[in-house]
């Protein structure tokens, strides 16, 4: 494919912003959400006058408590914005798919600068319900007084009490294995790299030292997936604000080019029915990615690679070709290779099972901020030339491939 | 510890498409779609069938036998003092791109392993038949496939 034909290569990220991250914060969605848009807006040279596209994920009240964020229409008031194109929802490419969304927009003339968010506020409302709010099943009423009936893909799974992503993801963990001969000593360096990173980000929530030992010792939550696998659940928003590319020369800060992405659901889009529950969509978009690209993975100088649960990140590891299929065992054993200083930095902010559940965007971000060299006492010698985000998990999957601007 | 599965079950919405998979087990046997010009089943229920696209998917008698292509054993307190319970993904027998989300019962935790041959047995609750399996005793012979009548 030529490079003229790439139409996400007609759009930048010209500004990034992130609100207050924290457990409990207790303040609005869109209380967080109106503050890390005016940090990226600002961060952008722009004005809320010259916004004129709005995008996010997924927004509207999908899913349990503080998950969805503010729906676009709220932040749209908020900050009376003039609109010449709008998007949100939850089906895509994973949670970046609001950004990819925003990319297509300025491409097509539809909006010259979107800003894109991602708020969570989970931290909050799990305090307030309790063991209830995380999936208290007993407790649960529905409309008609008794418990809910399940319905769509949930009833597949939830009268087994599969009732998390933790327990499907579990049996992908397990999967690997039984074929690949994983080891949880080798899935720990996911999380020990994690939190390595995060004792040098000021902003993340869980910044003690981890060691081999608490990890081994942590209490199981689903076999093989202990609470270390597992992401923490905070309050943040990140903001981005996606610009036209011929906006780059005027853009006060080094703006990150977006050369790539992936957007590709070949398999089956289910939980428990996709054809190789070791590799599930991270194969179709990351394989999706490439072919749009003449860059390669040896060419990658950090990786944000979601890590929701711990399993997930050594998927994308494999699915993005930093090594072979079945190989991230072996690859990260020791953590050398994904440290700061090795051969593929790899979740540098301490990723979402230290630095907080920011779901996705978070990955993004510290993307942005390495790629321009302001990552502070994590930063990335060089500063890095490319990056890649990958966001989602399971069946939910999207990729997207950034480059250091000129200036 | 034989595990039985969760204390307490969330039970599925029935409709015109589930209804027959959700109540399959009133006899004892379990059913899929399976389409009548090229024969592949089908699940989760669709209108016609993905393969072929033919509109002929009938709900058909399957031996119920599968083997385990993972597990986990659930151990965080999603339900007030739940006993850990097996979560199973069951591939069928007859073929295997049908999986099955489900509960390995009547096992104990420290025996499961990927491979194992199990075999369908139901939980009865409310109006549903929730199909769960435990492992094949060896030497079993293979259930019937003909509907109790």
């Amino acid at each position: 494919m030529k490079a003229d034909q790439l139409l996400e290569r007609k759009a930048v990220i010209s500004g990034i912003g992130q609100s207050a991250v924290g457990r409990r914060l207790g303040r609005s969605d869109l209380d967080l959400t109106v503050e890390a848009a005016l940090v990226a807006i600002a961060d952008a040279g722009l004005s809320r006058d010259d916004i004129d596209g709005l995008s996010t994920y997924p927004g509207m009240g999908m899913g349990p408590g503080g998950f969805a964020g503010p729906a676009g229409p709220d932040v749209q008031d908020a900050l009376r914005l003039k609109l010449n194109w709008h998007d949100g929802g939850g089906e895509g490419a994973g949670q970046i798919r609001a950004v990819m969304a925003a990319c297509l927009a300025v491409a097509a003339g539809l909006a010259r600068h979107v800003l894109v968010y991602r708020t969570v506020t989970e931290s909050t409302a799990q305090g307030k319900g309790g063991r209830q709010a995380l999936g208290g099943m007993g407790a649960m009423v529905g409309p008609g007084g008794g418990p809910p009936r399940m319905t769509g893909f949930l009833q597949w799974t939830i009268p087994f009490g599969a009732v998390s992503a933790v327990n499907w993801l579990a049996q992908v963990a397990r999967r690997r294995m039984y074929e690949f001969g994983l080891t949880r000593e080798q899935l720990a360096q996911i999380a020990l790299n994690g939190r390595r990173n995060a004792a040098l980000n000021p902003h993340a929530i869980f910044r003690d030292p981890l060691s081999m030992e608490d990890y081994l010792a942590a209490r199981m939550i689903s076999t093989p997936l202990c609470l270390f696998d597992c992401d923490v659940p905070c309050d943040g928003s990140t903001a981005v604000i996606v610009s036209h590319v011929d906006y780059a020369p005027d853009a006060p800060r080094s703006v990150a080019h977006v050369n790539a992405i992936g957007t590709a659901l070949r398999g089956r889009p289910s939980w428990d029915q996709f054809d190789d529950m070791t590799t599930m969509a991270a194969r179709d978009a990351a394989a999706s990615m490439w072919e749009r690209t003449e860059l390669t993975p040896a060419d990658v100088d950090v990786a944000e690679l979601y890590d929701g649960f711990s399993i997930l990140t050594m998927t994308w590891l494999e699915e993005l070709g930093f090594c072979g299929k079945g190989e991230s065992g072996p690859f990260v054993e020791g953590g050398e290779r994904i440290a700061l200083t090795g051969q593929i930095p790899l979740n540098t902010s301490g990723g979402q099972l230290s630095a907080g559940r920011l779901h996705g965007f978070g990955f993004l971000h510290e993307a942005c901020l390495q790629l321009r060299g302001e990552a502070g006492d994590r930063q990335v010698a060089g500063p890095p030339e490319v990056a890649v985000v990958a966001n989602g998990g399971g069946p939910i999957a999207g990729t997207m491939l950034l480059t250091r601007g000129r200036g | 510890m034989t595990a039985s599965g969760p204390p307490f079950r969330l039970l599925p919405r029935l409709d015109d498409a589930n209804r027959f998979y959700w109540t399959s087990g009133s006899d004892g046997r379990l059913r899929f779609q399976r389409c009548g010009r090229c024969r592949h089943y089908v699940h989760p229920p669709a209108p016609r069938c993905p393969y072929c696209l033919a509109d002929a998917l009938v709900p058909e008698v399957v031996s119920g036998r599968g083997v385990v292509h993972s597990f986990t054993v659930n151990m965080q307190q999603w339900f007030p003092d739940a006993e850990p319970y097996i979560i199973g993904l069951v591939t069928m027998a007859e073929q295997d791109d049908v999986r099955l989300t489900t509960n390995i019962i009547d096992t104990d935790a420290d025996d499961m392993a990927i491979g194992m041959e199990v075999q369908v047995d139901f939980v009865a609750a409310d109006d549903v038949w929730l199909p769960v399996f435990r492992p094949v005793v060896s030497g079993e012979p293979e259930p019937s496939r003909e509907p109790a009548s």
